[in-house]
């Protein structure tokens, strides 16, 4: 299976949106204790960067950087996800350390973990539009949103 | 009621109906999903030996009537800051926790993508304020990953005297919180007394006793000034003394044994699984740390040890964090024997300043000059993920550049945003009044949490 996915010069991985989970599974089972950082990128406005040959460039990028303790080692994760459907598997499964950071991801970039056990907003107000740090979300567009008083839910 | 406002109702409801997504807080059993409540009880980590808790085990029969939900903070003296915590209690005992975060966010990647390099390290610094050098460090290492280059010795030392300097004061005002949050009234006077001594330190050095801006892209802003040996001497020799003092004063007390021991135990499995770092993941028996097992700096030509502890309880992480201050020490004096000469920046002129002087004799330099603070450092495209040790756990940052003067992407990885997952667990089981000293023995920066 590892042998499949594109690897970089320096290591990192490119897998598929669907060779993504299977990847992870196995470099868990190889030593890679715990998952130091999962963050995403928008590509947008730097969309002709530089990928290994045959990866498809997509314009989000969920980036996961696993370290093992054990083999003193860290290894990378580059998955292109495309804009059309924002999607791509939970690691929670894998790392439950990951909750947060899915829910981070999802929140100020918008990508969906699916299966994620709770994926709500987790730094912005639940009625915040948008996704703040994707490229074409300008910061000063949206005026100062405030949360009213809980409402009955 | 007029149409007018009627409208405005309409309108304001379907607002809230078109953006909400989801409540962020600990709802009543009956209504949260069995894969969330497996969250929310600690009970989820798929274990390294294969023990998976299958969400149909967990017990939601629990008549609702005989648990509650209460809500602690974010208003709260012992939350550090604004950390809001629901509880689910059935008497004394906590059922399940969840943090809901966010009440600090003021969008600091966002606004990191906006700011140039060299203005980048006033924004980070600002995440972590009780550790801000470890911020700046971890930006510049990232920032010079990209760039490609060397760091001359001297400035690699004084990141590193600085930093470790920075990890005592952060440890000791760790300790007069803690203190304060157990009780212990005298703690806190003394542990913000010793940090004062680090801090006048750092105003001498940098003219600023939090934020500095110290450590930028290239070296440090500023040489140590004169005379800095005798106030880094004057500090390695009171530590300790006062770390004595300490030990005597805690460790051994009853009360505050009674109130450490066996509370908020974690496993070195749950520990790994929730990518928990730093003290919080040493106490629980794992050897990992990053100054010692993925060395930067000059961290490989100082003798050290990684404090671990046993048990993962409270006590331990007072233990190892009271150990690692007297490891700090040892390295700052080892730091005293070892600076080298030598320049403090990087005599690279696309990346460091001219001197002042130069400006008025050299044209060429006033060029630089003015194309560095106009334009910023051009920074090679590429992506970098670089790990430090913060007095909290591993910091990370990963950085994206798209070959301009500000970095396209900066995600800045906090320990205690990450370290907050494991709360739960530690909950887990426990009475409701030692929820205080769990969330005090994480040591949670809400400025780095929401950032």
């Amino acid at each position: 299976m590892i042998d499949d996915v594109i690897k970089s010069e320096t290591g990192s991985y490119f897998p598929t949106r669907e060779q993504y989970d299977a990847l992870v599974a196995e470099l868990h089972n190889s030593g890679y204790e715990y998952c130091s950082d999962l963050c995403a990128v928008d590509y947008l406005q730097h969309f002709d960067r530089s990928l290994p040959d045959g990866v498809v460039r997509e314009r989000f990028e969920v980036v996961v950087n696993l370290t093992s303790v054990r083999m003193r080692s860290r290894v990378s994760i580059r998955v292109q996800v495309p804009e059309s459907d924002p999607s791509i598997p939970t690691l929670f499964y894998h790392y439950p350390g990951t909750e947060a950071m899915e829910r981070e991801a999802y929140d100020l970039m918008g990508i969906v973990f699916t299966g994620h056990p709770d994926l709500t907003r987790i730094l912005m107000p639940e009625e915040w539009e948008g996704h703040p740090l994707r490229k074409d979300y300008s910061a000063e567009r949206v005026p100062v949103q405030f949360k009213h008083s809980p409402a009955i839910r | 009621m007029t149409d007018e406002e009627n409208n405005q109702i309409e309108a304001e409801e379907e607002f809230s109906e078109e953006t909400f997504e989801g409540p962020q807080e600990m709802t009543e059993r009956e209504f949260t999903a069995p894969r969330e409540l497996t969250v929310e009880e600690g009970a989820v980590l798929r274990m390294a030996e294969g023990v998976v808790v299958d969400a149909g085990d967990i017990d939601v029969e629990i008549a609702e009537d005989e648990t509650m939900i209460i809500n602690m903070g974010p208003q709260h003296p012992s939350t550090h800051g604004v950390l809001r915590l629901m509880m689910e209690l059935k008497g004394e005992t906590v059922l399940r926790t969840k943090p809901v975060i966010g009440y600090l966010h003021t969008g600091m990647e966002k606004t990191g993508e906006g700011l140039s390099y060299i203005q980048g390290s006033t924004n980070v610094t600002r995440m972590d304020y009780l550790s801000p050098l470890h911020n700046e460090l971890v930006f510049s290492l990232a920032t010079e990953a990209l760039l490609g280059v060397e760091i001359p010795e001297r400035a690699t030392w004084i990141r590193m005297l600085m930093a470790e300097l920075n990890r005592i004061s952060s440890h000791l005002m760790w300790m007069a919180t803690n203190g304060m949050d157990l009780g212990s009234t005298s703690m806190m006077i003394f542990g913000f007394r010793d940090r004062e001594m680090i801090l006048s330190f750092f105003e001498k050095v940098t003219g600023l006793r939090m934020n500095h801006n110290y450590i930028r892209p290239g070296g440090v802003a500023a040489d140590l000034p004169d005379g800095w040996e005798d106030d880094v001497l004057a500090i390695a020799q009171t530590i300790p003394r006062r770390l004595d003092e300490y030990n005597d004063m805690l460790t051994g007390q009853p009360i505050f044994r009674e109130r450490t021991e066996g509370v908020g135990i974690i496993t070195q499995e749950q520990a790994l699984a929730l990518s928990a770092t730093g003290p919080l993941l040493r106490s629980s028996g794992v050897a990992w740390d990053l100054r010692k097992h993925m060395p930067y700096l000059a961290y490989d030509q100082v003798d050290f040890d990684v404090v671990v502890g046993s048990v993962g309880d409270t006590f331990d992480r007072y233990a190892v964090r009271l150990a690692e201050l007297r490891e700090s020490v040892r390295i700052v004096t080892q730091i005293l024997d070892k600076m080298p000469s030598g320049p403090y920046r990087v005599l690279d002129k696309k990346v460091t300043p001219p001197p002042r002087k130069r400006i008025d004799e050299s044209m060429e330099a006033l060029i630089h000059h003015f194309k560095l603070f106009t334009e910023g450092i051009k920074v090679p495209p590429g992506e970098v993920y670089v790990g430090i040790e913060s007095p909290r756990g591993e910091l990370g940052c990963y950085m994206v550049s798209d070959g301009s003067s500000k970095p396209y992407r900066m995600h800045i990885r906090g320990p205690s945003f990450v370290n907050l997952q494991s709360l739960p667990v530690m909950m887990h089981g426990g009475l409701v009044a030692d929820a205080v000293a769990i969330i005090s023995s994480v040591d949670p920066v809400m400025g780095e949490v929401d950032r």
